[in-house]
């Protein structure tokens, strides 16, 4: 379980919000472009240091400024995909699914397992030897996932994960990760901007407006009125119609 | 009606358009062939002043095999120091906004505007036996000026622009996402910068330390001016080449064409790597 209380001066405004998510639940940040979503999961992620507050993840302290706890980035054991992915283009799929879990220092044998393991629950094991920089989008999205999974995270973050994927690739990664966070039971955060993806996968959504909280709900209840973006990107009534129905059949 | 063709076909080009063409064909072609010979003519012909006797028997020369030897092992710790202090210094300088960037930017730079004998000067203001540190170290029976340190320090000073600058605009354009997903997997900042920064960076800053190599192998105006010229300690083979002028003619013929070697093979090694594409998409 995720608790955060997060307290940040952004150049623009102060991004300041509480969040919470269950195990096996996806909470979907939403928001326009430089509402501070992406800022949130590099805070969660010790990226970036908040001002104050505190992150508790499965009753660890990541974060408190009261008592200045603040753990590295790379002792939070947080699976985090950044946008565009950033698979590894020197390294070849296999050993950018190992590189956690060799830098945990684990034995060989052991590594090859689970990198087998993460490979084939993504459907990625056939390009095991390929080099990550000659990938498609789609397929350095499941790589970058599964090198995310890996580590076996007390926490998934996905910022944007669905931009560089078409329709049919989008849901199949939606799928994989719908079902890898029920499966290992860990909370997970995605970060996007289309209303197809929350309705698709989320449990909760979160509406985010200049750092802090606009709207929190189900994804079925969110407003239409409430969202600014959907007012600020012109979009004809029935695009939007079409990409909300797709949302629903795919979920 | 054989001749007529040929005949018109010899005209073709006095025709306005036909003509404009042409003349524009040669203006280029000059040009091109114009500047080109001007830059390699000079060293072609030091490939003709010598024969193949000659040269091979040059090389075996005492004060030819020290020049070299003395120019290889110099250039070769400078550049060692080149890259294990400026690596790190062009990472940390790229990654950071800190009060005076903008000065430690121009005087990286200075040394590639800077005339190597002001360097020399310099140097030797700074460090020479009654310089302003130079007097300190000489009290602990330190001397810099005039030994093979100096040949270094020299070499050092004028050639480490080109890594730093290379590595520098390398740091800047890769991707922090690399580093930033290899962090969040659990990778400390040095694995990170082993594993991730410095391999995407590589073939970039191979070719920065190559062009640093070769600047060092070349120098000349500010190792005579602090580091002197002394046969075996402080002679490199640009210096070698300015004494044959004095001494033996051939000894310099042959020096030079050695280094016009070693140029070209550096600059392939540049081309060859700069084709290869420089990962930070």
């Amino acid at each position: 379980m995720l608790e955060a209380n997060l307290h940040k001066h952004l150049r623009d405004f102060p991004l300041d919000l509480n969040i919470q998510v269950n195990p096996g639940e996806i909470l979907i940040l939403m928001g326009e472009n430089g509402a501070g979503k992406s800022t949130v999961l590099n805070l969660l992620s010790g990226l970036l240091k908040p001002d104050m507050g505190s992150i508790l993840l499965n009753g660890r302290d990541l974060y408190k400024s009261d008592t200045g706890i603040c753990v590295p980035v790379e002792l939070r054991g947080i699976g985090y995909v950044l946008q565009n992915s950033a698979v590894f283009p020197h390294l070849s799929v296999s050993e950018n699914v190992a590189y956690g879990i060799k830098a945990h220092h684990l034995q060989k044998n052991l590594i090859t397992d689970q990198v087998d393991r993460w490979m084939g629950l993504l459907d990625i094991q056939n390009l095991a030897n390929v080099k990550a920089g000659n990938l498609s989008g789609g397929q350095k999205q499941r790589v970058a996932l599964a090198r995310a999974l890996a580590i076996r995270p007390a926490l998934l973050m996905l910022d944007e994960p669905f931009t560089a994927l078409d329709t049919e690739s989008r849901q199949s990664v939606q799928e994989a990760v719908r079902t890898c966070v029920s499966d290992l039971q860990i909370p997970c955060l995605v970060v996007t901007h289309r209303v197809a993806d929350a309705l698709g996968m989320g449990d909760q959504v979160c509406l985010l407006h200049k750092g802090v909280k606009r709207w929190e709900g189900r994804p079925s209840d969110m407003p239409d009125g409430k969202c600014s973006y959907r007012h600020e990107i012109p979009l004809p009534k029935n695009v939007l119609t079409l990409s909300l129905d797709t949302g629903r059949e795919s979920r | 009606m054989n001749r007529i063709t040929t005949h018109s076909m010899a005209l073709s080009f006095l025709r306005p358009h036909n003509y404009r063409r042409t003349l524009t064909t040669i203006g280029a072609a000059v040009l091109i062939v114009s500047v080109t010979l001007y830059l390699a003519l000079p060293v072609v012909s030091l490939f003709f002043r010598t024969t193949p006797e000659l040269f091979i028997s040059s090389l075996t020369d005492p004060s030819v095999i020290s020049a070299l030897w003395l120019s290889l092992t110099t250039s070769v710790i400078s550049l060692g120091i080149v890259i294990l202090v400026g690596t790190p210094f062009a990472y940390v300088h790229a990654r950071n906004t800190y009060p005076g960037k903008m000065i430690v930017d121009t005087i990286i730079d200075l040394p590639l505007v800077l005339p190597p004998a002001v360097a020399g000067m310099a140097l030797l203001v700074l460090y020479g036996r009654v310089g302003l540190i130079g007097r300190y170290l000489n009290i602990f029976g330190i001397t810099l000026a005039f030994t093979t340190v100096a040949v270094i320090m020299a070499q050092i000073f004028v050639a480490s622009p080109f890594y730093l600058r290379q590595a520098k605009s390398l740091f800047e354009q890769l991707d922090p996402a690399y580093e930033q997903t290899a962090r969040t997997l659990g990778a400390s900042p040095i694995r990170v910068f082993a594993t991730i920064t410095i391999p995407l960076t590589a073939s970039g800053l191979v070719s920065g330390a190559v062009m640093t190599f070769g600047r060092a192998l070349g120098e000349f105006g500010a190792t005579i001016m602090f580091a002197g010229n002394l046969p075996g300690v402080t002679q490199t083979m640009p210096l070698a080449v300015y004494i044959g002028l004095e001494g033996n003619f051939n000894i310099g013929l042959t020096i030079s064409i050695l280094l016009v070697l070693i140029s070209f093979a550096i600059m392939i090694a540049v081309r060859f790597l700069a084709t290869r594409e420089v990962q930070h998409a």
